[in-house]
């Protein structure tokens, strides 16, 4: 017992104190990718050619990164040959709808709220039902990760739960592959209305680097109404932290 | 060097396929049963039909691991079918229904004979289970094993579980509260990750690497980068070797601490459980100080490392990873001095020595059935050719020993990292990478933390993969979790899995 407790002691208070102070994220960080296209070489197109996920478009004078699609890799970073493209430190990344995720001159439409009814809801008390449809382990375990001390989910009133039954929405990764289709939907089903579709990660939103695979439906978007897009391969546990508070209107209060 | 028709070669050694020579399929069979029955171990067993459609050639990849040696056979089918090695080398069982369901050819006498992933068949018009052209399997929808009796009952689990894990379908056949057998179905996560290879290395296929296992990235993209340096003749710089090395064995920390912590949440141990969680991520954390991700993507490139260390974020890294494992050590040695944890963990889920090595299973798991094999000491590569870890294991091959060992495992690794990073290495990082060789075949292995990962490359004409197979650790290691749930309480389930923690999309592809 004398022992549990000085382990207790030692292991010390570990809950970031986000959303109230801005974390610190470690330096080599990829968040929101930043363009100067005014260094853009004339009909330059390196960055897209080596995108994996042809997430990027070159329509001069723009470069739009469609971050649904990105993997945050640094394969366009490497290509471009006048340093035009980086990745910032911004890990604030979630959208409503599918159009917002693609960056045009660096600009992004972040999450809104929920409308006053939906929040009058959910807002206090948000129980979510996941969904691994095709995911490859590392979005499933940063959203684990949520649920310990470290982020300490609870103490916004947001669950994951075992049952659809007990749940407001549904958290889908993975790009859907065929045979976890009619597990997806007869889960989405089981969750009593109204109810919300939160896509995280790549993969869900676009098929990630297995975008066109004709074994997966690139992502859940054509089976699902998606209500919160969270992108990243995996998204960081804080950039899915800060997409469920936006939606629940959380963030600022 | 060939001898009796297997063609020896080491792990990430390059060799012309022109030098395999074909057996025929009595051969093929006799070579391959005899060198198990004689102690080695079936690390790959695969099909191919790229030469044409018509006709499938069949490899065999052995390990002798006390010459680290690795030996090749290789036949062509006649038919759409072949004698199943199954009956007598039970390792071969898993692969036989994969080259089956991939390919269609049917192993005859085949003991378990059902799809692995439920797809339709790469050649269209063959089918192993004589299904109509456009008639697609469904997932889950096979012959299950029944047991039979009033008093039996069946309880099926999956594929949507009741936590934040992956899907798989699980079948126990229960009298009262005793399982009598417990039969995993998967396929769920089939996102046709392998056949997406083929043609390639192309820009997508390191992400692919990445994404086999997401909790493996850095193990299925060293294994990957090592068939392409090997196929390209690439020597990769001592230092990049080294920062593999140290990012192989922080997935490893990553992992088995997490996989400890939530061992003790399943036997309602909180402090651990709690302790441990947060553990897990200090080492994804160091991973991201690395390369920017906390699952290192980015870290391992053909000929490279991503992302070299300088000297003050080495000071950086060195703090933290002392501090993180001064913080597991107290928080898991918890669990050895816990009598309520001991007696659920001791006895419970034991997979014998005999069976372990009848399943060919590797990695912690057989490791905590006394089985010494360890990629790393077996067949090294990259830095592991010059600094060994020393081999832990057990011999209770219960989840008490699958925890310990995990546990001793976590020590190796540190000190594993403490030393390297004493003596770095200078000099650059990234090696020219020049275009694959033509017509070759290379096997690639990696001591993931889950065990011997495995890939095979085969490149055709004009030096692109024709074939690439990929064997993640958890292959080798699913039919062992049934077997440890044998006459087991099924309530012991989840920390029965748990002790496993497999990977369920690296299984799938």
């Amino acid at each position: 017992m004398l022992q549990v407790s000085l382990a207790r002691l030692k292991q010390g208070h570990r809950t970031i104190a986000y959303p109230g102070q801005e974390p610190i994220l470690p330096d080599r960080f990829r968040g929101l990718p930043a363009v100067d296209a005014s260094k853009c070489p004339d009909g330059c197109e390196a960055c897209a050619a080596a995108c994996p996920t042809s997430a990027i478009t070159v329509a001069p004078p723009r470069v739009r990164i469609d971050l649904g699609r990105c993997l945050f890799c640094s394969d366009c970073v490497a290509a471009c040959p006048e340093g035009a493209i980086r990745y910032t430190q911004d890990f604030q990344l979630a959208t409503r709808s599918r159009e917002d995720l693609v960056l045009q001159d660096a600009v992004l439409k972040r999450a809104h709220a929920l409308d006053a009814k939906s929040r009058r809801l959910f807002g206090r008390s948000l129980k979510l039902r996941q969904v691994s449809a095709g995911g490859c382990n590392a979005c499933e375990a940063d959203l684990n990760v949520l649920s310990t001390v470290v982020f300490d989910l609870g103490r916004f009133g947001i669950q994951f739960v075992a049952s659809p039954r007990h749940a407001d929405g549904i958290v889908v990764t993975g790009p859907v592959s065929e045979n976890m289709r009619s597990a997806l939907l007869d889960t989405y089903a089981a969750i009593p209305a109204p109810k919300l579709v939160i896509a995280v990660g790549a993969c869900a939103i676009s098929g990630g680097p297995y975008v066109d695979n004709p074994e997966v439906h690139n992502g859940c978007g054509g089976l699902l109404p998606v209500d919160l897009y969270i992108p990243g391969c995996p998204p960081h546990p804080l950039t899915i932290l800060d997409g469920l508070l936006r939606l629940l209107g959380r963030l600022g209060e | 060097m060939s001898d009796h028709g297997l063609t020896t070669i080491r792990s990430c050694q390059a060799i012309p396929r022109a030098r395999l020579p074909q057996c025929s399929v009595g051969d093929f069979r006799t070579r391959v049963v005899d060198a198990i029955a004689g102690g080695q171990r079936l690390v790959a067993l695969f099909a191919d039909a790229t030469a044409s459609a018509d006709t499938v050639e069949i490899y065999a990849v052995l390990a002798e691991s006390s010459r680290s040696l690795l030996h090749v056979a290789k036949t062509r089918l006649a038919a759409d079918s072949f004698p199943s090695l199954t009956p007598d080398c039970p390792q071969a069982h898993l692969f036989e229904r994969e080259m089956a369901e991939q390919y269609g050819v049917c192993p005859e006498g085949h003991p378990w004979f059902k799809p692995v992933r439920y797809h339709a068949s790469y050649r269209p018009g063959h089918d192993a289970w004589g299904r109509q052209p456009g008639e697609t399997p469904v997932i889950g929808v096979t012959d299950y094993y029944r047991v039979e009796g009033e008093e039996v009952h069946e309880v099926a689990v999956g594929p949507v579980h009741a936590g934040v894990i992956e899907p798989g379908h699980f079948r126990f056949q229960c009298h009262g509260e005793e399982v009598f057998h417990l039969e995993i179905s998967l396929g769920y996560q089939h996102r046709g990750a392998e056949r997406t290879l083929v043609g390639g290395p192309n820009k997508r296929t390191i992400h692919t690497m990445e994404t086999v296992a997401g909790d493996t990235s850095i193990g299925h993209a060293t294994a990957y980068c090592q068939t392409l340096e090997a196929l390209a003749g690439c020597q990769v710089p001592i230092r990049a070797e080294v920062l593999r090395g140290v990012a192989l064995e922080l997935e490893r920390l990553a992992n088995h601490t997490g996989d400890l912590g939530a061992l003790a949440g399943d036997v309602g141990y909180l402090p651990t459980a709690s302790y441990c969680g947060r553990l897990r991520g200090e080492f994804l954390n160091l991973t991201a100080l690395l390369c920017g991700s906390r699952f290192g993507r980015g870290m391992v490139r053909p000929g490279a490392v991503g992302f070299d260390l300088d000297e003050f974020r080495k000071k950086q890294f060195l703090e933290r990873l002392e501090a993180a494992f001064r913080d597991v050590s107290g928080a898991v040695n918890l669990l050895w001095n816990a009598a309520s944890v001991q007696a659920r963990f001791e006895g419970t889920g034991a997979v014998d020595r005999d069976a372990c090595l009848k399943l060919g299973m590797v990695g912690p798991a057989a490791r905590a059935c006394g089985v010494e094999c360890d990629v790393r000491y077996d067949f090294p590569s990259g830095i592991y050719r010059f600094a060994q870890v020393p081999l832990c294991t057990w011999q209770t091959g219960d989840v008490f020993a699958r925890a310990y060992v995990r546990w001793l495992e976590i020590g190796r690794s540190v000190a594993f990292i403490r030393e390297q990073l004493a003596a770095l290495p200078g000099g650059p990082v990234r090696a020219e990478m020049v275009p694959l060789k033509a017509d070759h075949l290379v096997v690639s292995l990696v001591e993931g933390w889950r065990g011997e990962i495995c890939h095979v490359a085969l490149t055709d004409a004009d030096g692109r993969f024709s074939r690439y197979k990929i064997i993640d650790p958890s292959f080798h290691n699913w039919f062992g979790l049934a077997m440890a749930l044998r006459d087991q309480q099924i309530s012991d389930f989840p920390l029965c899995n748990k002790s496993f923690n497999q990977s369920y999309c690296g299984h799938d592809l």
